[in-house]
């Protein structure tokens, strides 16, 4: 095992995938010669030359059609998006036709695209550099959406995403990319797409969540730890659709108290949908009513250090509705 | 549209050496030490900003060194039109600092303080609105603004006001689909636009040859229905003549684009790093077709300003962008209790 960041998990899973199956290529603004904005196709062109790495026009709905196009033809493109803010262009090749695909053509069509999208904020990155497009995802059938928090999940499911006949959303978190450090095995290894994973066992209060809020519910975890106020059970979703209800129940059943913990808008937020199902599923277990630290309902986090600080969840303002709901 | 004329072909190669003519129409030599003088404070600044960067005051800047006279020619023939309103991108700081900003406002708006007169450092630097100076850009994102822009023209031509818009965007927004289709309903409508682009043959790393299978993004007009003109874009007064005349023919045909041909000095923003895509020899060349440097030779040579007037021009921009540094660098950002406000319109 080998220590890595995310970015660098991600650029292996391609890198490997690309070796392995020549059917996989990536294409986007700027994935040749400057190795992508961020650098998860770093080396790649010159590794696979330039008709296996394309850099394209500026054009995100091409982008993304191109790609459906060519994975009717047998092929398994990710394209990439630059930044979630710019991806909507490509919304009516992905969530209105990639979506769709295969139960519109009853199963005997399918599109094993790959689409790789950097989101998230924290990073001073304003209204157009930070934004969460998950809920949009969650929201359609047909799309399967994956949002990993560490380097280990990182390579492991996005080999599998690759490697799946849907079309699938992957997203990064751009915190995450160099922040996060983690071991990732030398050998081939995918990761199932639809399990969570519980990252730290407890007892007392189940905590769910994704991609860079997971570290700070950990710390809020280890926090309350500290304190000898809670054992806090924290569960990583890793992936969002499908859902993994069954480990979010069995957790929600063994500790009968539920946060969730999202920077995406609080309303209509995958938290709302795990809320229904712990309520609709495990009501007779609850001890507390579910509460919820996620983005508020404004616009994505704004520019100003002072206006980003308040939009964004952190481990304080966890460990706070922990601490309020390990008193209830 | 007979009167509008193509003035190179080819990309910006030296053009901006060829200085030696009338002042054109319209233009005396106090507006000449007026824009001057704007182009010195605004580079000043644009340095600055970058300088700011590296010391971490400033999280994010794209340069527009390089920019300059083909923003600030269009500025100049839109003041005086006296009615034009402006959809500009990123890369615009000389559009907009020109029409009328303070070096501290603009420094404010980069370091993402109280005062920022866009967005109040919601937004990425000098993005929103500035309505006092009738520019409109509501994001970053490439190519959105030529559809809201031909709406905003629809508009004045439903509301009967006799504006020209002018919309900026560069050789990358050339291929969103949107750019199609803000055109093409432009060309249909006869709408009064004038659709600048700024050519600096790069959209981040991807050269131009690998954006589009043309030479010139201005042959794409025909196709709309309406003329393409390619301009020097490092050359101000060339800017300044092809604007005069598309707000001319805007206003009476309707749309037309200028293709500007023009350099990106710097990388693409303070982020990148354009040493990965492209040859030194290449980023060595282009350094020698700066706009302002043309600029101050042409006003020296024709004798508008001396050696010692220009340097104290600087000195003045430099004195001033100091100040607004410190101004700004004490300032602080919004309050968090903003974070809720104007969500909705009231
Ligand atoms: C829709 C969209 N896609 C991608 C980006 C990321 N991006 C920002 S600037 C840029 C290149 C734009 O090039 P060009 O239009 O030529 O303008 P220039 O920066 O050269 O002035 C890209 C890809 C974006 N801001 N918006
Ligand atoms: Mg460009």
């Amino acid at each position: 095992m080998a220590v890595k960041s995310v970015i660098e998990a991600v650029r292996e899973a391609m890198r490997e995938e690309m070796q392995r199956d020549e059917h996989v290529f990536v294409m986007g603004e700027d994935v040749g010669w400057r190795g992508g904005v961020f650098l998860a196709t770093q080396g790649f062109i010159e590794e696979f030359g330039p008709e296996r790495v394309i850099d394209t026009p500026l054009a995100e709905a091409s982008i993304m059609g191109i790609a459906l196009g060519a994975s009717f033809r047998g092929m398994r493109p990710i394209p990439e998006v630059e930044f979630a803010d710019f991806l909507w262009p490509a919304v009516n090749q992905l969530i209105g036709e990639a979506a769709r695909v295969c139960y519109g053509s009853d199963g005997s069509l399918n599109a094993p695209v790959t689409i790789r999208i950097p989101y998230g904020g924290g990073i001073r990155g304003g209204l157009f550099h930070s934004q969460n497009v998950e809920a949009y995802f969650f929201h359609t059938p047909g799309l399967k959406v994956i949002a990993p928090a560490t380097p280990y999940d990182a390579k492991g499911l996005l080999k599998s995403a690759i490697r799946d006949n849907n079309p699938v959303v992957f997203l990064e978190h751009k915190k995450t990319y160099r922040l996060v450090r983690g071991d990732v095995p030398e050998e081939d290894y995918v990761l199932p797409i639809g399990k969570a994973e519980v990252k730290r066992p407890g007892q007392n209060i189940t905590v769910v969540s994704y991609g860079l809020m997971v570290h700070y519910c950990l710390e809020a975890a280890e926090l309350l730890a500290a304190e000898g106020v809670a054992q806090v059970e924290v569960v990583d979703l890793r992936t969002l659709k499908p859902l993994d209800t069954e480990t979010v129940l069995e957790s929600v059943k063994k500790t009968g108290k539920l946060l969730i913990v999202h920077e995406d808008n609080i309303t209509g937020g995958i938290g709302s949908e795990i809320a229904a199902l712990a309520a609709d599923q495990a009501f007779d277990y609850l001890d507390a009513p579910i509460g919820r630290v996620c983005g508020p309902d404004v616009p994505t986090m704004p520019f100003a250090q002072t206006l980003e600080d308040a939009y964004m969840p952190n481990t304080q303002k966890i460990a706070q509705a922990l601490r309020n709901l390990a008193a209830y | 549209m007979t009167q509008l004329t193509n003035q190179t072909d080819g990309h910006a190669d030296g053009i901006a050496a060829d200085i030696s003519r009338q002042l054109p129409q319209g233009i005396t030599p106090e507006d000449l030490v007026d824009f001057y003088r704007r182009m010195v404070t605004i580079r000043t600044i644009d340095e600055r900003i970058w300088m700011m960067n590296r010391q971490g005051k400033v999280p994010i800047a794209a340069s527009g060194q390089g920019h300059e006279a083909a923003q600030l020619g269009s500025l100049l023939a839109a003041e005086k039109d006296g009615n034009c309103f402006f959809f500009p991108y990123y890369r615009d700081l000389s559009l907009k600092m020109g029409a009328g900003l303070t070096p501290t406002q603009v420094m404010l708006s980069f370091m993402g303080k109280e005062g920022d007169p866009y967005s109040n450092a919601r937004q990425f630097p000098l993005q929103g609105a500035d309505l006092e100076h009738n520019v409109i850009q509501t994001s970053n994102v490439v190519a959105a603004q030529l559809t809201q822009a031909v709406g905003y023209a629809l508009a004045c031509k439903m509301l009967g006001d006799d504006k020209v818009i002018f919309v900026y965007f560069g050789d990358g927004a050339s291929s969103q689909g949107e750019t199609h289709e803000a055109m093409n309903f432009a060309g249909v409508h006869k709408l009064p636009v004038v659709f600048v682009c700024e050519n600096n043959a790069y959209a981040i790393s991807v050269p131009q040859r690998m954006q589009m299978a043309i030479g010139d993004v201005a042959n794409r007009a025909e196709g709309y229905g309406f003329p393409g003109l390619i301009v020097d874009g490092l050359d101000l007064l060339a800017s300044y003549e092809a604007c005069r005349e598309a707000i001319n023919h805007a206003r009476r045909e309707g749309p037309v684009m200028l293709e500007m041909k023009l350099e990106r000095l710097m990388p693409h923003t303070t982020d990148d790093d354009d040493s990965r895509y492209r040859p030194k020899e290449e980023i060595d060349a282009v350094r020698e077709k700066d706009p302002v440097a043309a600029f101050s030779s042409f006003m020296l040579e024709q004798g508008y300003l001396t050696e010692e007037q220009q340097e104290e021009i600087r000195a003045q921009a430099r004195r001033a962008v100091n100040e607004a540094t410190d101004a700004a660098d004490a300032a602080l950002p919004p309050d968090a209790s903003d974070l809720h406000k104007n969500v909705y319109a009231p």
